[in-house]
């Protein structure tokens, strides 16, 4: 069974898909090492963290082969982030609001 | 090729084989099991001695048996062992590893080497935190900044064990969702599991999810102790409640860690002394991945008063209080099983009754410090203690023991002695009430908690309390020797001693190495009991 799914996704995803996606990762990169020089204000996080999530995605699309798995796998690969977006955001109900007394 | 099956059909236990090598090596699942078993056995054990050292210190107001730093370490080294080393792992990692394959129709594990690494990584916990007792840390299990970050004594050493422990118990839940999804029988579909398994899956995937935040806490507090890197040091622009914001967001799921697996274990307990199927199957099994997703919610009751603002603490005092839903439901299931059952009073179901009744207990007192009023009051006092106890060991280590005396004749081939049990029980069951009722009181009156001293008028209910921790003692004492006795000389253990019907009693005790002969057709639940379903 093992081999057999590993077969097909050599055949799906040749080496050329895994070349772009790397030059895509560099560009990503040498992106965030420029626009880190320019001040944005607020914003300055959010660009990073936009751009960084937008590598991790693919990274986890391509090289970890998540495009090519079942739902299951892509349950257990998204609740993750729905936990953390929880974790930040619950804590987040605290810190912005500790000077709000009702 | 008839030889040839004959051959391969001799029934040989999986205890047969002797020698060190066939442990430390061993990747069947049953092994490994008793392997955890006895690791955690001893830690519990030893845990146990910190808390009777505390109590004894807690016979009369003034510190007069140990200094107010040692009671510090002795509280802080019974807790993080206790959960760390004992109740966190626990029933997952020794009835789970024994259990799971058995109850699925599976030959082992899906990865039994990985499962082999997970214990070799528990292992290698205990023996970091084994050089922290050195200089042994004295801030509580819960190693809140800003003290972890300044106190003297080895706060690195003992979180970096907790850490590495960690690793261990993410891969187990790793290991037993996978098995879960794919090496079920045929027939073996999800509204067949046994319960226990249901439960195994919801602890689980709490246990891959939320152990790598305890993880990254950890490290971020080491890095602080280590480097001055300020995360939690106001000073330094970091935030102190962040730590407790972090710690609980694993802790509290964690303590489902802990119950979850125990409340599988007296689903299977009830319905087979009390001759009937389990009512409400799909909502016990449902609502375990219920309280698995409403215990991410929930954390910050822990910290109502930390500071957080008042906003924060009412939604979490509100969603605190959806998780009694599921686990009312549970509750109510069980008893409604009971209800004209033809109950059998083994010592396993004495102490799964044990269990509904003082979990109950521990579930509703935890409602009322789940309210933000009462809790200003109650936070770190006694009640808090009376709580945790009445869940964890009127829960968890109930399930514990009740687990043990259930499946003993089928993992070791052995009976024990069943009068001794029963005595056994009637003394723990005494005792932790004696012990933790009237903890109750003293948290009421505003008896702290963690203090080596106190006020001359709470000496008779503290002293009572000293006094329930030694027949608790004993009674775990009589019990844990019971259990050994039966090991040497107990009677051979039939197959099936209590007719029960789930697919472990199905092969020989102590099973063969492969589990079953030929993998089993599944082709009903196994709680049939009395009259069809
Ligand atoms: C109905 C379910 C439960 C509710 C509503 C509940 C609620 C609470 C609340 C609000 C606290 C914080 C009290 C304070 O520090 O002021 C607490 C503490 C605690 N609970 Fe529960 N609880 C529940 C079940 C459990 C279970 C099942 C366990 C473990 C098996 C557990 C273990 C603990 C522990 C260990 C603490 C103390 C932590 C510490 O500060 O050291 N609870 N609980
Ligand atoms: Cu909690």
């Amino acid at each position: 069974m093992a081999t057999h799914s590993h077969a097909e996704e050599h055949h799906i995803t040749g080496n050329k898909t895994y070349i772009i996606v790397w030059a895509a990762l560099m560009v990503m990169t040498a992106i965030t090492v420029y626009v880190s020089y320019i001040n944005f204000g607020m914003l300055n996080i959010v660009i990073a963290l936009v751009i960084a999530s937008i590598k991790a995605s693919i990274v986890a699309l391509y090289f970890m082969h998540l495009k090519l798995e079942d739902s299951i796998t892509w349950v257990f690969a998204l609740f993750p982030l729905l936990l953390l977006a929880l974790l930040i955001g619950m804590t987040i109900t605290d810190t912005f609001t500790r000077t709000i007394v009702p | 090729m008839a030889n040839h099956t004959i051959a391969h059909n001799v029934y040989v236990p999986f205890l047969e084989k002797k020698g060190i090598l066939s442990w430390i090596l061993t990747t069947d699942h049953k092994r490994i099991g008793i392997m955890y078993l006895i690791s955690i056995s001893f830690f519990f054990l030893v845990a146990g001695v910190f808390a009777l050292l505390m109590r004894y210190e807690l016979l009369t107001p003034a510190s007069d048996f140990v200094q107010p730093h040692t009671y510090n370490v002795l509280f802080t080294l019974h807790g993080s062992i206790m959960v760390f080393f004992f109740i966190v792992p626990g029933l997952a990692a020794s009835f789970g590893n024994f259990l799971i394959p058995l109850m699925i129709g599976a030959p082992d594990v899906a990865f039994p080497k990985l499962n082999l690494g997970s214990y070799w990584i528990y292992l290698l916990g205990a023996a970091i935190v084994l050089i922290a007792l050195a200089k042994p840390a004295d801030t509580g299990w819960t190693f809140y900044t800003p003290y972890s970050a300044t106190t003297d004594t080895d706060v690195v050493l003992i979180t970096l064990g907790v850490f590495v422990l960690g690793f261990s118990s993410i891969l187990t839940g790793l290991n037993f969702i996978v098995t879960i999804h794919k090496m079920r029988a045929p027939g073996m579909t999800w509204h067949r599991l046994p319960l226990f398994i249901w439960a195994s899956y919801a602890t689980a995937i709490l246990q891959l999810l939320a152990t790598p935040v305890v993880g990254i806490t950890l490290l971020l507090l080491i890095t602080e102790r280590t480097l001055g890197v300020g995360f939690f040091d106001p000073a330094k622009g970091g935030d102190p409640v962040l730590f407790q914001n972090f710690f609980w967001f694993y802790s509290h799921p964690a303590v489902y860690i802990m119950i979850i697996p125990a409340m599988g274990v007296i689903s299977e307990i009830i319905p087979v002394f009390a001759r009937k199927p389990i009512f409400g199957y799909k909502a016990i099994a449902y609502s375990s991945l219920g309280i698995a997703f409403i215990s991410f919610l929930v954390w910050a009751h822990h910290m109502f008063t930390s500071g957080i603002s008042d906003i924060a603490a009412t939604i979490f005092s509100f969603l605190t209080f959806l998780v009694a839903i599921p686990t009312a439901i549970k509750v109510f299931n069980w008893t409604a099983t009971l209800y004209k059952g033809s109950i059998h009073l083994h010592s396993a179901m004495l102490y799964a009754l044990a269990f509904i009744f003082l979990f109950t207990i521990g579930g509703l007192t935890g409602l009322f410090l789940g309210a933000l009023a009462a809790d200003i009051h109650l936070h770190d006092t006694y009640f808090v203690v009376a709580h945790m106890h009445y869940v964890m060991i009127g829960g968890t280590v109930m399930g514990f023991f009740g687990a043990l005396h259930f499946w003993y004749p089928k993992w070791f081939g052995r009976m024990f002695n069943e009068t001794v049990a029963k005595i056994a029980w009637l003394f723990i069951f005494i005792g932790f009430n004696v012990t933790f009722f009237p903890q109750f009181f003293l948290g009421v009156q505003g008896m702290p908690r963690r203090y080596a001293t106190y006020p001359p008028q709470f000496e008779s209910l503290m002293s009572l309390s000293t006094y329930g921790s030694w027949i608790l003692g004993f009674g775990i004492f009589i019990m844990t020797l019971n259990l050994i006795a039966g090991l040497i000389n107990g009677e051979k253990a039939p197959q099936n001693p209590y007719g029960s019907l789930s697919l472990e009693w199905q092969v020989p005790s102590p099973p063969p190495l492969e589990n079953f002969e030929e993998i089993p057709h599944v082709t009903d639940w196994s709680y049939g009991y009395g009259k069809k379903k």
